[in-house]
């Protein structure tokens, strides 16, 4: 099991609410999703999807229901809970403020740091 | 998710509702991803294999999503508790051990707990109880009463109480009815209520112009006597009705719950009516020692400021208050909270009877450990297995600390009902002076308390045996059964049943002492012949008996009536009564080199030291020539004698006798010493004068009766009341009782310790019993092999037995041994119950060391001779 990530601690969360807040889609489509988005670049550990998912639905934050998918499978669909888009969109601009400020001291010439 | 729906995850469908959908969806996720693979052109084969591993051990993701529901802790709790369950029914005998064991622990301390709780840990039920204070004056540094003009001085001298307020017994006989009825009741000055910060219910409290002297005759009653006597009428408040004679008017009635912890007894109350003005006549009653004192501190003002206040305004007499030379405070005033003096007498007993209570719960749940270590040793293949399918530590101790919090639940259930019978138990055996009685019962308090007891001992017994069973090298559980680390676990079960019979020993020597005491007490000589003694109190009623000679003809009429009794030898009439807890009311004997002393003062018809049987030393007992008119005769104890005359002849000198400013009387006779208050008495508490009722100088409301008969006391008690009341038919009577009932009575307080240990040192004693018993026989298991290979190599029967009963007895000499130390210092505790007997008697120490012996040789015994019983052959082919 590929438990090492490279994703930062609560990153998976964020990730799944954003894809999630595209439409109700099931499990699998989500790990397929992340993978095909962040190009291999991150690595999403498989193991941790579903629990991350499980943990979601338990806050509030997603819902779930039963429905077929257009192979006729029963699978379980998640979708974004009214709660979920909130703390997606605070998450979302907490995030971007984070990668801002990283940038920046990143960015930073040696003379400014003086 | 919410709590709710939390809790319904735990009901069993929907939680395999739950599992079933959880592996759908993994299984769904496998299949998609597998077909994706294929369809990248995979083999089928292949293409599974990859995406399981993709998403890694199925059983280890289904895990932690159920951790991630949230409900993981309640399911396991459920998981455990059923298995919990499961493991205690297939151990009824030991689990029925454990609970009923852990029974007795629990109910006998939540019984002691709900007796004990209202009268030394809960506020009186008063509002801000913690500010009534209690007021005494100093006599050789103890509590003395005060009068009345002390009273009056402190209530307009001090600013730290919002009410004080003096009270005595008042003990009314209401007239008018079909049978005439004494009351116990209180005299109160108009604040009472007030301090105590309870209205009446119905009417209105007594007022400053309702206590002066010569005020109006009104009274308040208590709630149970409205019901009972006046049939809880509506229009009780206006009613008048007959109190000694006089019309009184009812003002008020106290509400049901008014709990009257000053005097439980009391029924009703009337204002005392001193005369503020009469303040240099020092002959009055206002000037008697005979007033308890309450005050309401102020908000804000402590304890210490009001100590302080008072004691100087004791110090610092002023000219409008006039001081007694008996009442001039010369050692300042004694403040100390209400519940504290309340509580005074019965505390060591009380602390005492706690202590033994923790010491049966602790025994008890030492044993119960012990049950659960023995129990743990067998189970030590199982727990081995479920560590090698992945239990974890903390999950194997939880497992088993639920089995003993169950147990300890059981135990708690089935401890409520030995509760209940015990504070049946405790409030029958309850001895007379224990204040609020009343309020013990099995209340949201006691079941707090019981289920933190019941807690608290399933975690405390569950623990040793989890930590045990959760321990070291469980592989080698399997393989070797319990055999490898059975040693450290035998030491800890050794240890515990050391414990166990030392604090056995503690439990013990205490209650010998205590029985060895009362022993002592009761072969005390009381002065006079308790045997065949009948006694009753007989008060005069109405304003007939306001003439002395009314009186004096009514006592003797009576006596007569009385001695007519088939079956009477002898009786005479006493206005103080020994051992009876007549008030505890001394006058001053006053000599003529004018020295004083406080003595108890009886006045009795002539007969009474004949009837009693009380020896006359010197001189001459009075009789019926000691009348009005003739010189003025005093019989004196020898105690007094003693300290008067220093040995020298008492007979002929003279004496004043309740005060210096009364008659002489001359010394006639001296007569033996008599225990008055107690048997425990030191000598100087027997000070004692007798006179004749003709000769004195002032008259006593009530007279007891004493009667010696020739046969059975108490059979005669209706004839004699007959007989009394063939003379006049309104004469209250009451307290009739034999002298050997009084003398059980006045040391009611000891007994009660005594029973109480008594039964507490029976059980820890059984305990101790059980547990050598269960340690031995669970070692004789786990050596049947070593017992059949000495058996085999020629030990004899008795080599065996031996063998196994040195054991025991090895254990029970350590235990006892500790034990002795530890009762040398614990008895300490219980010191002040004791009496004629060191806390370190021998005698005592030594009958419990052969008891304890003694039963535990038996509990030995048994699984000696099983293990002397064991066939070789059988046991070696066993292995």
């Amino acid at each position: 099991m590929t438990e090492k990530s490279d994703l930062p601690q609560g990153t998976l969360d964020l990730l799944i609410l954003k894809v999630v807040a595209l439409g109700p889609v099931h499990g699998y489509a989500i790990a397929q999703r992340l993978q095909q988005v962040s190009r291999d670049v991150v690595q999403v550990p498989q193991g941790s999807l579903y629990p991350a998912l499980h943990r979601l639905e338990n806050r509030g934050l997603l819902a779930a229901d039963w429905r077929d998918t257009e192979t006729g499978r029963e699978a379980k669909f998640y979708r974004l809970t009214r709660k979920g888009r909130t703390q997606l969109e605070s998450e979302a601009a907490s995030w971007e403020r984070l990668t801002e400020a990283v940038g920046l001291i990143l960015g930073m010439s040696e003379g400014v740091a003086q | 998710m919410t709590w709710w729906q939390r809790a319904r995850a735990l009901a069993p469908r929907r939680r395999s509702k739950l599992e079933e959908q959880l592996e759908k969806e993994l299984r769904f996720h496998l299949d998609q991803h597998a077909a994706d693979l294929i369809a990248q052109g995979h083999a089928p084969e292949e293409a599974r294999r990859q995406a399981k591993l993709d998403l890694g051990g199925a059983e280890q993701v289904k895990e932690r999503c159920r951790d991630a529901r949230g409900t993981r802790w309640l399911e396991d709790l459920w998981q455990d508790f059923r298995y919990a369950a499961r493991t205690l029914r297939q151990q009824p005998g030991s689990t029925a051990v454990s609970a009923l064991t852990l029974a007795l622990g629990i109910g006998a301390s939540t019984a002691i707990f709900s007796a004990v709780n209202p009268i030394l840990f809960e506020p009186l039920p008063y509002p801000d109880a913690g500010r009534i204070m209690m007021i005494w004056d100093t006599f050789e540094g103890a509590r003395n009463d005060l009068t009345f003009h002390t009273y009056r001085e402190l209530a307009a001298r001090s600013s730290s109480f919002d009410a004080l307020a003096v009270m005595e017994a008042w003990q009314p006989t209401m007239s008018g009815t079909a049978q005439p009825e004494r009351f116990d009741g209180q005299s109160v000055s108009a604040g009472y209520f007030r301090a105590l910060a309870v209205a009446p219910a119905r009417g209105r409290d007594f007022l400053p112009a309702d206590d002066r002297f010569r005020g109006p005759h009104v009274t308040i009653l208590s709630d149970a006597l409205w019901r009972r006597r006046f049939g809880g009428d509506n229009a009780i408040v206006g009613r008048q009705i007959t109190l000694d004679g006089d019309l009184y008017t009812v003002i008020g009635v106290m509400p049901r719950g008014f709990d009257n912890v000053l005097a439980p007894s009391a029924e009703l109350w009337a204002p005392m009516q001193y005369d503020a003005g009469n303040v240099t006549n020092y002959e009055s009653a206002e000037w008697g020692h005979h007033l308890h004192m309450i005050g309401r501190l102020r908000p804000g003002v402590g304890i210490e400021q009001a100590r302080r206040e008072l004691n100087t305004i004791a110090a610092s007499p002023v000219p409008e208050f006039p001081r007694a030379h008996w009442a001039a405070l010369p050692h300042g005033l004694i403040v100390n909270s209400l519940q504290g003096e309340i509580t005074r007498g019965v505390r060591p007993v009380l602390l005492a009877v706690i202590g033994a209570v923790m010491l049966v719960l602790l025994i008890a749940s030492v044993n119960v450990t012990n049950l659960l270590l023995a129990r743990g040793a067998q189970r030590r293949g199982e727990f081995s297995m479920r560590a090698a399918l992945g239990a974890a530590r903390p999950r194997l101790i939880r497992q088993l600390l639920t089995e003993s919090l169950l147990l300890a639940v059981l135990g708690g259930a089935f401890g409520m009902i030995v509760a209940r019978l015990g504070v049946d138990g405790l409030v029958a055996l309850s001895p007379a002076g224990l204040p609020r009685v009343g309020a013990i019962a099995v209340n949201g308090a006691v079941f707090a308390f019981a289920f933190g007891v019941t807690a608290l001992v399933g975690m405390a017994v569950g623990l040793i045996p989890a930590l045990y069973a959760s321990r070291g090298d469980l592989a080698a559980g399997i393989q070797q059964g319990s055999r490898r680390t059975a040693g450290g676990r035998q030491l800890t079960r050794r240890t515990l049943v050391v414990s166990e019979v030392a604090l056995a020993i503690v439990l013990l020597v205490s209650a010998g002492l205590l029985y060895r005491s009362l022993e002592r007490l009761f072969a005390v000589p009381p002065g006079f012949d308790a045997a065949h003694l009948l006694t009753m109190q007989v008060q005069y009623n109405g304003h007939r008996y306001d003439a002395d000679s009314a009186r004096h003809r009514f006592l003797a009429q009576a006596l007569e009536a009385v001695r007519h009794v088939p079956g009477v030898a002898s009786a005479a009439f006493t206005s103080l009564l020994p051992l009876s807890g007549d008030p505890n009311s001394t006058y001053g004997a006053d000599f003529e080199d004018g020295r004083s002393y406080d003595a108890f003062r009886y006045v009795m018809t002539p007969g009474y030291c004949q009837a009693m049987g009380i020896a006359l030393r010197r001189g001459r007992l009075l009789d019926e020539h000691d009348v009005a008119g003739s010189p003025q005769a005093v019989l004196i104890s020898e105690s007094l004698a003693r300290s008067q005359f220093h040995g020298q002849d008492p007979v002929g000198r003279r004496m004043h006798v309740g005060g210096a400013n009364g008659p002489w009387y001359t010394i006639v006779g001296m007569v033996g010493d008599v225990k008055q208050l107690s048997l425990a008495d030191a000598g100087s508490q027997a000070d004692a004068v007798y006179i004749t009722p003709a000769q004195s100088w002032f008259a006593d409301d009530a007279m007891s009766l004493v009667v010696r008969t020739r046969d059975d006391a108490a059979a005669l008690a209706p004839a004699v009341r007959k007989a009394i009341w063939a003379v006049d038919k309104d004469q209250p009577i009451v307290r009739v009782a034999t002298m050997d009932a009084l003398l059980a009575a006045s040391e009611a307080q000891r007994r009660f310790a005594m029973i109480v240990f008594e039964a507490f040192a029976l059980v820890a004693l059984v305990l101790a019993a059980t547990g050598i018993y269960g340690v031995l026989s669970g070692n004789v298991s786990g050596r049947m092999r070593e017992i059949g290979v000495r058996a085999a190599l020629g030990a004899s029967r008795a080599d065996i037995l031996a063998l196994v009963v040195r054991q025991g007895m090895t254990l029970t000499a350590l235990g006892v041994a500790i034990g002795l130390i530890g009762a040398a210092v614990a008895t300490q505790a219980i010191v002040s119950l004791l009496f004629g007997v060191s806390r370190l008697d021998p005698l005592t120490y030594l009958g419990v060391i052969a008891l304890l012996a003694g039963v535990s040789a038996i509990a030995c015994w048994v699984p000696a001779w099983r293990a002397a019983r064991v066939d070789p052959a059988i046991t070696l082919r066993a292995e």
